[in-house]
């Protein structure tokens, strides 16, 4: 027996990861191109003082609303800052509150769905009621309300945000923990004298977490579009903070004069953000449970 | 009491909960806000006595619980109660702004369900061809552009670049909605009146507003048209059809279209809460003076009253539209009953 070489072991990773492609068709190549596609965005967020020749602060880098070109890439804005830098810090922000108000709308929902859903009762039908009433109200103007009333922040757009999607995973999973519970390995946990929370934690959690993992990539590409739709109405953010929706409303009030540069980029890559985690989502939704969208 | 009768009885008595639970949260949300009517209503400056004589006059320091019921009951009687900023009752601000934003929503709709609709049943003919996969990566991508977004860039092309189009406003500057305005709904007041160079203006001004909207939310309607219709054109009796001789396209479009349309309608009455959050800020973009505007205007103003008005209408407004979906797929389908 020889030893492969790096090039051998290249070809096999790629063979098999091509297979992927082969066994999966389409889906698998939507997965990947949305990973790539986060991954890159994730990387400029990382390495954004790398990467921006300019602070995105520096009022000093040119002359005032210079289309792009030359030393400014994509340009400068009313107040002689370059478009580019501001782009690339802008990921952060909005990384940063998507992410963490998906993590914070998931562990939330996913909690009250399964006390709900385990416990039933009075509990489980007024928390339904809450849910379905918040559910099928627009989330974006509950977030609006939220997000006025805790005042420019970080943590408080994160919060506004967060809050219109707790209702998205409370009902998905308290619907398969109503199902999980009736399950012939639960009824024998309980048999052999498994006490309650033992079985809401070891036999139906580790079964409803699986599909909320789609669902939290989805939600991440949608909270990415209402953040960014919160800032562009001039809610959420203190205007210190570099962001892509606020970006583009600044870049608004150009747009008669036909200043393209300035708010193109900043929706461009809003879209391109959302786009990235949908792909991944509907990707790995497709491969891990190919009937879950379609409900 | 006939069965029909009997759940659309059912389906509007669990509306009632819905609208109160929302009504309850605005209510408590909008209380906790920092910043006060009274404040933003008379300025920093005023000195404490007439600040507190304010507030006992509009009835802000009457207990929380208090104000709540009065609000409840008020509710109750469609009075939706004063204004605190302007001298005005919140019924009639929201009468002026609720035309314009149903004349958005309904273009908007039937753009919707056109593009949406349309694409998704002629990639569900073409399954697994080029177009088929232009139709879904579409889906796909249009989904995931914002609609203020979309909204900018058709101004900068259309209003700026080409300079073809408005891109702010209802009317044009040259038309005065004072001379036709009835209803509110500019396009029924200028056919009423037989004013038809303002139809034209109003149905330009129209045009971007109604595209951004609809466009953005027909991805969703592409998704699901094809995928229903993707079942539907393996059904034994479009082959029957196939065989019996109809044209390809009658049966596509006329005889599948008709049964994968069924799930899609019940999709919309989920989806109209997103159209609703869509009009907020294509409103905004398009400065268009609707509901959307009027609810951002009165955030900043802390004018309780009137956001609570608006986020009943809406609240409503949603409520009514998917009542009206059920029970439309109630006489459909008569085997939906509760």
């Amino acid at each position: 027996m020889r030893l492969t070489t790096p090039a051998e072991a290249m070809a096999r990773a790629l063979y098999r990861f091509t297979g992927m492609g082969r066994r999966y068709g389409v889906e698998w190549w939507i997965l990947v191109a949305g990973g790539l596609l986060v991954l890159a965005i994730v990387c400029m967020a990382l390495f954004s003082g790398v990467i921006a020749p300019f602070s995105p602060y520096d009022q000093n880098t040119g002359p005032q609303l210079a289309p792009p070109g030359g030393k400014h890439l994509m340009g400068t804005d009313n107040l002689q800052r370059d478009v580019w830098s501001r782009f690339v810090h802008g990921s952060q922000t909005i990384l940063r509150v998507a992410v963490l108000a998906a993590i914070i709308s998931s562990l939330v929902g996913i909690i009250l769905g399964l006390v709900s859903g385990f416990s039933g009762g009075v509990l489980d039908r007024v928390l339904s009621l809450i849910m379905d009433s918040v559910y099928s109200f627009p989330g974006l103007i509950l977030a609006i309300a939220f997000a006025a009333m805790l005042g420019p922040g970080v943590i408080n757009i994160t919060l506004s945000v967060a809050v219109i999607y707790i209702p998205t995973y409370f009902r998905l999973v308290r619907g398969q923990t109503l199902s999980i519970k009736e399950e012939l390995y639960v009824e024998a946990a309980r048999a052999i004298g498994a006490s309650g929370s033992t079985i809401l934690w070891q036999y139906i959690f580790p079964n409803v977490i699986a599909t909320t993992v789609v669902v939290f990539t989805l939600n991440v590409a949608d909270a990415i579009m209402i953040e960014a739709a919160l800032t562009y109405l001039g809610l959420g953010l203190p205007p210190d903070i570099v962001d892509w929706g606020m970006d583009l409303a600044m870049g608004k009030r150009f747009l008669p004069a036909g200043h393209w540069w300035l708010i193109t980029f900043p929706g461009a890559m809003i879209s391109l953000l959302a786009l990235g985690f949908t792909m991944l989502g509907e990707g790995l939704a497709e491969i891990l449970n190919p009937r879950l969208l379609e409900r | 009491m006939g069965t029909l009768s009997r759940y659309v009885i059912t389906r509007v008595l669990l509306t009632i909960p819905m609208v109160f639970i929302l009504l309850s949260i605005v209510f408590v949300v909008l209380r906790i806000m920092p910043g006060d009517p009274v404040s933003s209503l008379l300025g920093g400056h005023a000195p404490e006595s007439v600040i507190e004589q304010k507030k006992e006059e509009l009835g802000l320091n009457r207990p929380m619980a208090v104000q709540y019921l009065d609000y409840l009951w008020h509710v109750c009687r469609l009075d939706l109660g004063d204004s605190m900023v302007f001298k005005q009752r919140v019924t009639k601000a929201i009468k002026e702004k609720l035309p314009a934003t149903i004349e958005l929503t309904t273009f908007g709709m039937i753009i919707t369900i056109l593009f949406g609709v349309f694409m998704g049943a002629y990639a569900a003919d073409k399954r697994r061809s080029p177009q088929d996969n232009i139709i879904r990566l579409y889906g796909i991508v249009i989904f995931c552009i914002p609609v203020y977004w979309l909204g900018l860039m058709f101004q900068l092309i259309f209003g700026v670049w080409l300079d073809i189009l408005p891109i702010a406003g209802r009317t044009g500057p040259r038309v005065f909605p004072s001379t036709f305005s009835k209803t509110g709904f500019y396009i029924l007041d200028t056919i009423l009146i037989g004013d038809f160079s303002a139809l034209q203006d109003v149905l330009i001004h129209l045009i971007l507003p109604s595209f951004t909207l609809g466009m953005v939310l027909s991805g969703i309607f592409v998704r699901l048209t094809r995928a229903n219709m993707l079942d539907v054109l393996r059904a034994d009796y479009i082959l029957a059809a196939e065989a019996r001789g109809i044209k390809h396209r009658v049966i596509v479009y006329k005889h599948a279209l008709k049964n994968a349309f069924i799930p899609v309608l019940t999709m919309f009455g989920l989806q109209f809460a997103l159209l609703m959050a869509g009009a907020v800020l294509t409103e905004s973009t398009f400065s268009w003076p609707g509901m959307g505007r009027l609810l951002l205007e009165r955030i900043y103003l802390r004018d309780y009253p009137t956001l609570q008005g608006v986020i009943v209408v809406f609240a409503l407004f949603v409520a009514t539209v998917s009542l009206i979906v059920d029970i439309i797929y109630a006489i459909i389908d008569p085997r939906v009953r509760y």
